[in-house]
């Protein structure tokens, strides 16, 4: 099967990405951990821009973006070079951004991706350094604001821009380009996805071969595939009506999920691109061998590491390393013997599921616990510990608790009883798996008792069944297995 | 206690072992006090206090107690730093620039700040948002620039040594103009950092002193590696130990092109003289040709230019310094910009945008960085046949305050034989040589990269040797 991709649509995406992993900012030692921070308190004469501060390069941010660049099969770059990128903006305090500009970093890499007919190639133009600048801060809404206020503290930040081929021909695609992405980033460990502002995606998007139109703002990866959607279909619109696709930025608003056009500029902004003079370059070539000795597993191979090592299909696989944490906390778990296919099925079915229905997103794995907080409200968090998981999968194991009771078990743990033992739950709610003799002898006082109800049930009445199903529940406190007792009083009653 | 001027680094050091640095400051501040030459801009209220402090912790820094004046471009913690710019009107900065931290561990005591072009844009102080400073050897002519309130406090004796910093010249031509010695450093063996840039890729801080041993002592304070100035370069050089009265065997390079159109007849005889004088001492002189020299100006000026443009940028008005109001942040910065930056500073950012934008960046831009490969070939070329080369450091003497300020081409041109060095990065020092009218006359003595020591040793076995650099000018009245 091959996509045929009916409207000869083209995605391309430059991605922005914040290095917010590497402890100190781009060209000064002020710290990278600001997100917490009361405004301008992570700031220096160097982010600043103060008259006379000079850049001092943090090789960090160099090996950070060579990995960037062997991840994705890339060329590295001899020696470092930054231009000056030059426009007015308050949030620059320098009146230039310092970034490369016709020599980057890395150059001609390719992500492999799930497309629509199997795997797909996307091609990378260029991955650059440069700093990030500072943040605009309005009082009230950007409309009716009486005064913007500015925060330094995201001054001078590492990041990288990502400049992918237009080779992407759907809205999923082009998420699932990001997914990859951003999770190749993680394996890195030069990026935390969950902070704010860590990755900023503009999309530059055409239908059947035409005009590109570039749409700003998807700030999220969740955003990408909103914004491809409705930007296609408006182009395809404007052609059905017979109009024409003009080259424009459109600007995306997530919350109403539509694109909407700027006001076109009369001329192309002209950055005047110069050398940055207080930067030498940097010979980086000689690096690169260290750098490999040194290089994480990245995603494709971890699936298929764990296919091998641990026997479990590839969609437990696949979806095991679609985050390091996570992939990181099932090796914890089989580690301490369990049963690698009983721990893919509690990581990735249920534990992950778990996760999802409830707006979790992995935030750390610290080698004991996996950690999450709420998507949507960043104040909630949650954890599971690896010890936890283990002696849960055990019991279920053994056949000391049903598989229901111990999915209740990890949803306790999610609703807020953390730091509890999985035992603890268990005793506490009593889910114990009854014994099969206890729940025989429930069966036989319940016929015994309930004479009117047994031959009501004998006389064809279905519903009084239930009702003697309900009197062994009770008498074994739930911890009978429902399905069994019925079994059980039909066998009893029926011969 | 005899009359705090002119004294050289030792006979200060020999004042404060004699009095205490308290006194020998408040001499100079007195002095600083009575002067018409507006030389300073800004004068420390902390000077007094801070010598006190070198005199009760017996400081034993090679320079205790002795005081210092900072071109308004260099950051000193809580002086304000105004590159004679309205636009930075009220900035303090909060940090030291690592040449004052060099000498505030070497026990100086900092006089003040001494007055600029605007951000260095200049060659006579002339530009500056305080007005010209006034050369002590004729008031009614500038001392030259940019750094020309440095020159002027030292000829003046209104301190004993100064930095300045010379990005086509700055140091040079002052030191030329007020009849003082003045070193342009290797690019990469001063740091920058603090030091509000001009243009980068060109301008090292460079001492101003009355006699060449007091150029020595200052470089050993304030040269050196800094990792927060990524061009700096780890070279040690002892600049003191260069100083020997021993030129026999000297190769002079003499290049033609320094001798060029224009040039004042008195300011050619005084260099050849002083030519003469070094091969009177056993040095032997040939002249080279450096073909690409005519050229450099131009170039200069569009890469300082362009470099000016950018760097100029973050004046804005939304940190600190000058702001006007406007309707929203983009007439605020317009305004700022407009109301707080000069004709002359104005001129040459409008030139190196100019230079450097789509469709002119390669035709100017490009072109003066080939040329400044070439400038720099031609400097290498006559300095492996030479061991030195000498010229004119400036085609003329001062010239009078608004004779040139008009007309910024023919301002432009008396830089030509000093921008040149700058291009390649080369180290340059001006001393007196000779004068003219009663005008002082600079002689350029120019090395090989990081060959401060033979530029020393040239120049101070030259002023051994010589009387210029004991005449003192009249008192100014
Ligand atoms: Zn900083």
């Amino acid at each position: 099967m091959v996509y045929e991709n009916p409207d000869g649509v083209k995605i391309g995406l430059e991605i922005h990405v914040q290095l917010n992993k590497l402890n100190t900012k781009m060209f000064c030692g002020c710290s990278s951990k600001y997100h917490d921070s009361a405004p301008n308190t992570h700031t220096c004469p160097i982010c600043l821009g103060l008259p006379g501060a000079l850049p001092v390069l943090n090789k960090k941010t160099v090996e950070a973006a060579i990995k960037v660049g062997l991840a994705l099969e890339g060329e590295i770059a001899e020696e470092t070079q930054f231009h000056r990128k030059n426009y007015f903006y308050p949030d620059l305090p320098k009146g230039f951004q310092v970034t490369q500009y016709d020599y980057p970093i890395v150059s001609k890499g390719k992500v492999v991706i799930e497309g629509e007919d199997g795997e797909h190639t996307v091609g990378i133009w260029r991955a650059h350094m440069e700093e990030d600048p500072g943040k605009l801060v309005h009082i009230g809404s950007i409309e009716k604001s009486k005064g913007v206020l500015i925060d330094y503290n995201r001054s001078g930040m590492p990041l990288i821009e990502t400049v992918t081929a237009p080779d992407m021909r759907t809205p999923k695609e082009g998420r699932r380009f990001l997914d990859k992405f951003r999770n190749i980033l993680e394996y890195l460990d030069v990026f935390d996805g969950n902070l704010e502002g860590a990755m900023r995606v503009d999309a530059n998007v055409s239908v059947y071969g035409g005009t590109r139109v570039e749409v700003k703002n998807i700030s999220s990866h969740k955003g990408v595939e909103k914004a491809l959607l409705y930007e296609i279909m408006r182009q395809k619109n404007v052609i059905r009506r017979g109009g024409k696709i003009t080259q424009e930025t459109r600007h995306f608003d997530e919350a109403r999920g539509v694109t909407i056009g700027m006001r076109t500029k009369e001329e192309a902004e002209d950055y005047r691109y110069f050398r940055e003079p207080d930067l030498m370059p940097m010979k980086v070539s000689d690096w690169i061998p260290r750098i490999k000795e040194t290089f994480p597993e990245l995603p494709d191979a971890k699936r298929s590491r764990f296919i091998e090592q641990y026997g479990i299909t590839d969609m437990h696989a696949k979806s095991l390393t679609s985050k390091i944490m996570l992939a990181d906390f099932y090796e914890g778990v089989c580690k301490e013997g369990t049963d690698p296919k009983q721990a893919a099925t509690w990581t990735a079915d249920v534990l992950l599921g778990e996760f999802n229905y409830r707006d979790l997103v992995i935030s750390s794995y610290d080698g004991s616990t996996i950690g999450c907080i709420n998507d949507k409200d960043h104040s909630i968090t949650n954890s599971v510990r690896v010890a936890d998981m283990v002696k849960l999968i055990s019991l279920f194991a053994d056949g000391k608790i049903s598989d229901r009771a111990a999915v209740e078990v990890v949803r306790s743990i999610l609703d807020g009883e953390e730091e509890k033992t999985p035992l603890q739950i268990i005793e506490e709610k009593g889910l114990f798996k009854a014994e099969d003799d206890l729940v025989t002898k429930a069966v036989s006082e319940a016929i015994a008792e309930n004479e009117a109800a047994v031959q009501d049930y004998l006389g064809g009445a279905e519903k009084s069944l239930n009702f003697l199903v309900g009197q062994v529940m009770k008498k074994t406190k739930g911890t009978a297995d429902a399905k069994t007792a019925r079994e059980m009083l039909v066998k009893e009653l029926k011969g | 206690m005899s009359e705090a001027k002119w004294m050289s680094v030792a006979q200060v050091r020999e004042q404060i072992r004699n009095n205490s640095a308290e006194e020998v400051t408040a001499r100079y501040l007195e002095t600083i006090g009575k002067s018409k030459l507006n030389g300073y801009v800004t004068v420390s209220e902390k000077a007094v206090e801070q010598a006190k402090e070198i005199d009760s912790k017996g400081h034993d820094g090679p320079l205790a107690g002795v005081p210092i004046a900072i071109k308004d471009n260099i950051s000193v913690t809580g002086l304000p730093n105004t590159c004679s710019s309205k636009i930075l009107e009220g900035y303090v900065p909060p940090f030291n620039a690592h040449v004052i931290e060099k000498l505030q561990a070497a026990g100086a005591v900092i006089l003040g700040k001494t007055n600029m072009d605007e951000f260095a844009m200049g060659s006579s102080t002339e530009t500056s948002c305080y007005g010209p400073s006034l050369n002590p050897w004729d008031p009614e002519r500038v001392p030259g620039g940019s750094s020309g309130g440095s020159a002027a406090v030292v000829a003046g004796g209104e301190a004993p040594f100064a930095l300045g910093s010379d990005t086509g010249g700055s140091v040079r031509c002052p030191a030329a103009f007020c009849g003082i010695v003045g070193l342009k450093p290797t690019y990469g063996s001063v740091s920058r950092y603090g030091v509000v840039a001009y243009a980068n890729s060109l301008e090292q801080v460079g001492p101003l002193a009355n006699n060449v041993s007091d150029i020595a002592v200052l470089m050993d304070v304030i040269g050196g590696y800094d990792r927060r100035d990524s061009t700096s370069i780890d070279r040690k050089i002892a600049y003191q130990e260069a100083l020997k009265d021993d030129i026999k065997g000297l190769k002079i390079g003499v290049p033609k092109e320094f001798f060029g159109e224009g040039i004042d007849p008195a300011v050619e005889k005084a260099v050849w003289d002083s030519i003469h004088r070094c091969e009177d001492l056993g040095a032997s002189w040939e002249e080279v040709s450096m073909p690409n020299i005519p050229y450099a100006l131009a170039s200069y000026y569009i890469i300082a230019m362009s470099e000016a443009s950018s760097n100029l940028a973050r004046f804005d008005g939304t940190r600190y310094g000058y702001r006007d109001k406007g309707e929203n942040w983009h007439s605020m910065i317009s305004k700022t910009r407009a109301e707080g930056f000069g004709v002359e500073a104005k001129r040459r950012i409008f030139l190196g945008t100019y230079a450097l934008s789509a469709g002119y960046h390669d035709k100017y831009y490009l072109k003066a960085l080939k040329v400044r490969t070439l400038v720099k070939q031609d400097f290498d070329r006559a300095l492996s046949k030479a061991d030195v080369l000498m010229a004119p450091t400036m085609p003329n003497p001062a010239f009078k305050i608004g004779e040139k300020i008009e007309d910024p081409l023919t301002l432009y041109l008396s830089d030509v034989n000093t921008c040149p060095i700058n291009l390649a990065g080369v180290p340059s020092l001006s001393v007196p040589c000779g004068f003219t009218d009663g005008l002082p006359i600079g002689l350029q003595v120019i090395g090989k990269p990081f060959d401060e020591a033979t530029v020393l040793r040239a120049a101070y076995a030259f002023e051994q040797n010589t009387d210029h650099h004991t005449r003192r000018p009249p008192e100014v009245a």
